[in-house]
């Protein structure tokens, strides 16, 4: 509900920061972050919404008062800000950005103007029995999608046979382990004292796993910009105007000057290595997957295929079993709309129209952490149970109108024989209305075949999921993107030729 | 012995009167024919007297089951009277999603729970009495008009009514196949089954009844 509210938020200060700044004449820069990835980065500003704040918002307004120009925020989602900078949506893109030798390869990067730790948190509780990720074998690890910590974790899972999870904001992995679905949750430490900050009861294990470094992500060809911002950057740390940032927003610390130092002694473009896992002492290696720059794209690939794979099954097994729900419940509201007394009939059409009438993503939502305080229902299963009686409502209206559409005749003809309505409903009317309902349950099949990419929110990594986390890595879509697309249509194809192959046995039927 | 009584029987389709005042008798091994144009209410008695519609006013008996005005179309006095009445549609409204042969067995199996085995040998030797032995695997789509009605017959008389209620039978025949219906008619009516038919062909009514009954303006006119 929170993420939810939050998109509200969002959405409203894209449109009110648009207007307000049009009316000024000056020269802008562009610059794109998401105010969803909330304080101290970006966020709405809780006295006007209408305006962002956070140390991301002053390093803007920092590169913008050196460039003789007026900062304009843009809105994108965390995910999207590599596509739309390579896209040149906007100037420049500061949001807690981690280096990364994907993005150095694919795009212009500033020099870092923050070095963060990652951390492991964990329950009071398990402070002493979950000191590393080692401890944590066969446990739940929660992350961010497409970062260094979800790298990190991916890394263990071959390592330390943990479970990563990954979530798409930085509150509910936090939230989840408090309610003990998850184990441990691995972010950077500004996000993990956030965390402590608002949930009781958790504790930051005081070894780092890692150090990275948030930079500026600009187009390729924007390297003359760039080399001005790292110009920008340099003279801030010099005359501390980016200490009085990062003092001002409580994120200061001993790592930053020791950074600066080595910055400042180093004019060239890339003075410090990207993050990586082997910054952090002896947590872990750098593995090829991680390192990929253009050439090595296809290797990739076949590195990636095993999970895409692996994803592709969730996808199919989630989107079989969910259908199967459906179809059962779709059938008793159907039958419930067609042959129940008035009050169950009008129970069942307020039912189907507030399912119909509010998004997929809001019912998983609410079903997942709306519902935690009361029942803690498993990732997968709230997906099954979202997807489930979502498609019912749609499905049951197909049931609905190909019960209706049985012609009359039958059902007289088989009243005269003498059967019970029961009896003409299983052996007469429902067999013929499956044969009409078949084409639309054969494309709402299809279509929740892509809905399931939807589930992604609720942690259940996915095709759709799995395939962003590969692209977000190599920094391209276009051949995870490819590939993803072949998986959906390998997928859906056959099963279309199936329905069209049994609608047509069963017409001549 | 009255099989069917109709008595003062009026039917209304809302407030307007289709049919009023009818009253007529059937004995049994009688065939009776309602004749009269299209839109007179023959079909409409026909759907009172098996139950598929409700009667405004007077009362229908067949054997010893009444229907009154306001009595349930859904309960058991129905589906008791569904055992005494069989009906053969205009359309014939074939089971569409199965052969001619289940169309036939499938009452006798779930409503009058005969075995399967004894109900499908029976369902075939009264596809061959009817002339469409040759065709029970066949789809009703796949069926003539002829052989659709026929088929349909046979599924009426599966359940063995005493009363057989015959809708316009003549309409997908040729003038030979009339003749040879009005013959099986008059055979079955020859085992003690009472048949009434609602046609508007003079001659059919003529050749298969033993009575005639003439409705105009939703009355009975003239019997002969």
């Amino acid at each position: 509900m929170r993420g939810v509210l939050r998109v509200a938020a969002v959405v409203f200060l894209v449109s009110a920061s648009c207007t307000a700044v049009d009316a000024q004449s000056q020269p802008e820069l562009r610059w794109g972050g998401d105010a969803e990835g909330g304080a101290p980065y970006v966020e709405a500003d809780p006295g006007d919404p209408t305006r962002v704040v956070g140390f991301d918002v002053d390093v803007a307004q920092l590169f913008a008062s050196g460039l003789g120009r007026v900062p304009r925020f843009i809105q994108v989602g965390f995910t999207s800000l590599d596509a739309a900078a390579a896209r040149g949506d906007f100037d420049v893109a500061l949001s807690g950005i981690e280096d990364s030798p994907a993005r150095r390869a694919r795009l212009a990067v500033t020099i870092p103007y923050y070095e963060f730790r990652e951390v492991l948190t964990v329950r009071e509780a398990d402070s002493n029995r979950f000191r590393s990720l080692a401890d944590l074998r066969g446990h739940r690890v929660a992350t961010l999608g497409a970062t260094l910590a979800y790298d990190l974790l991916a890394d263990a899972q071959a390592r330390d046979g943990i479970i990563p999870i990954t979530y798409e904001d930085d509150v509910h992995p936090y939230s989840d382990l408090v309610l003990g679905r998850v184990d441990a949750v691995v972010l950077d430490f500004i996000l993990a004292q956030r965390g402590l900050r608002r949930n009781g009861g958790l504790f930051n294990q005081p070894e780092p796993l890692a150090v990275g470094h948030y930079v500026g992500v600009l187009a390729p060809a924007q390297t003359r910009l760039r080399d001005r911002m790292n110009v920008m950057l340099r003279d801030a740390m010099r005359d501390g105007r980016l200490e009085a940032i990062f003092r001002r927003w409580s994120a200061w610390n001993e790592d930053q000057p020791r950074l600066y130092a080595r910055l400042l002694a180093d004019a060239s473009a890339n003075p410090v290595a990207p993050s990586s896992l082997a910054s952090a002492s002896d947590t872990g290696t750098v593995d090829a997957a991680r390192t990929l720059s253009g050439p090595r794209t296809w290797e990739a690939a076949r590195l990636y295929l095993p999970a895409l794979l692996n994803a592709a099954l969730i996808t199919v097994l989630l989107s079989c079993l969910s259908m199967a729900l459906a179809v059962g419940v779709g059938v008793l509201i159907a039958s419930g709309r067609i042959y129940g007394a008035a009050p169950l009939r009008i129970v069942l059409t307020t039912w189907v129209e507030i399912i119909r009438g509010t998004p997929l993503l809001l019912q998983l939502f609410v079903l997942y952490f709306g519902l935690a305080a009361f029942v803690q229902l498993p990732a997968f299963l709230a997906a099954l149970l979202g997807l489930g009686l979502n498609y019912a409502a749609y499905e049951s209206e197909i049931y609905r109108g190909a019960l209706e559409a049985v012609p009359q005749g039958q059902l007289d003809a088989a009243r005269t024989l003498g059967f019970t309505e029961r009896q003409i409903l299983v052996l007469v009317r429902a067999p013929q209305a499956f044969r009409l309902a078949l084409a639309p349950m054969t494309n709402d099949f299809v279509a929740l075949l892509k809905d399931s990419s939807l589930v992604s929110v609720i942690t259940v990594v996915e095709l759709t999921k799995q395939t962003s986390i590969f692209a977000a890595n190599i920094g391209s879509w276009v051949l995870p993107g490819a590939m993803c697309a072949a998986l959906y249509l390998a997928l859906s194809l056959p099963l279309a030729r199936v329905a069209r192959r049994l609608e047509r046995g069963w017409r001549q039927a | 012995m009255t099989v069917l009584d109709v008595r003062s029987l009026e039917i209304r389709r809302g407030s307007r009167p289709i049919v009023s005042g009818i009253t007529f008798s059937a004995s049994r091994g009688e065939v009776v024919a309602l004749m009269g144009a299209s839109g007179a209410g023959k079909t409409t008695i026909l759907r009172a007297i098996a139950g598929l519609d409700p009667i405004a006013a007077g009362s229908i008996t067949v054997d010893d089951i009444s229907l009154t005005p306001g009595i349930s179309h859904r309960g058991h006095v129905m589906r008791t009277l569904h055992r005494r009445v069989g009906m053969v549609f205009q359309f014939h409204h074939l089971f569409a999603h199965m052969t001619a042969h289940r169309n036939v067995w499938l009452a006798p199996v779930h409503v009058l729970r005969v075995a399967r085995e004894d109900a499908e040998s029976r369902a075939r030797a009264l596809l061959d009495a009817v002339g469409v032995g040759d065709r029970a695997g066949a789809l009703p789509h796949e069926l003539s008009g002829g052989e659709a009605q026929r088929v349909a017959i046979a599924r009426a008389l599966a359940v063995e009514p005493p009363l057989l209620l015959m809708d316009e039978p003549t309409a997908s025949l040729d003038p030979a196949r009339r003749g040879e219906l009005a013959a099986t008619l008059r055979h079955l009516a020859a085992q003690h089954r009472t048949i009434l038919v609602a046609t508007h062909d003079a001659e059919f009514a003529r050749a298969c009844a033993h009575r005639v009954l003439l409705i105009e303006d939703g009355r009975i006119r003239t019997v002969s």
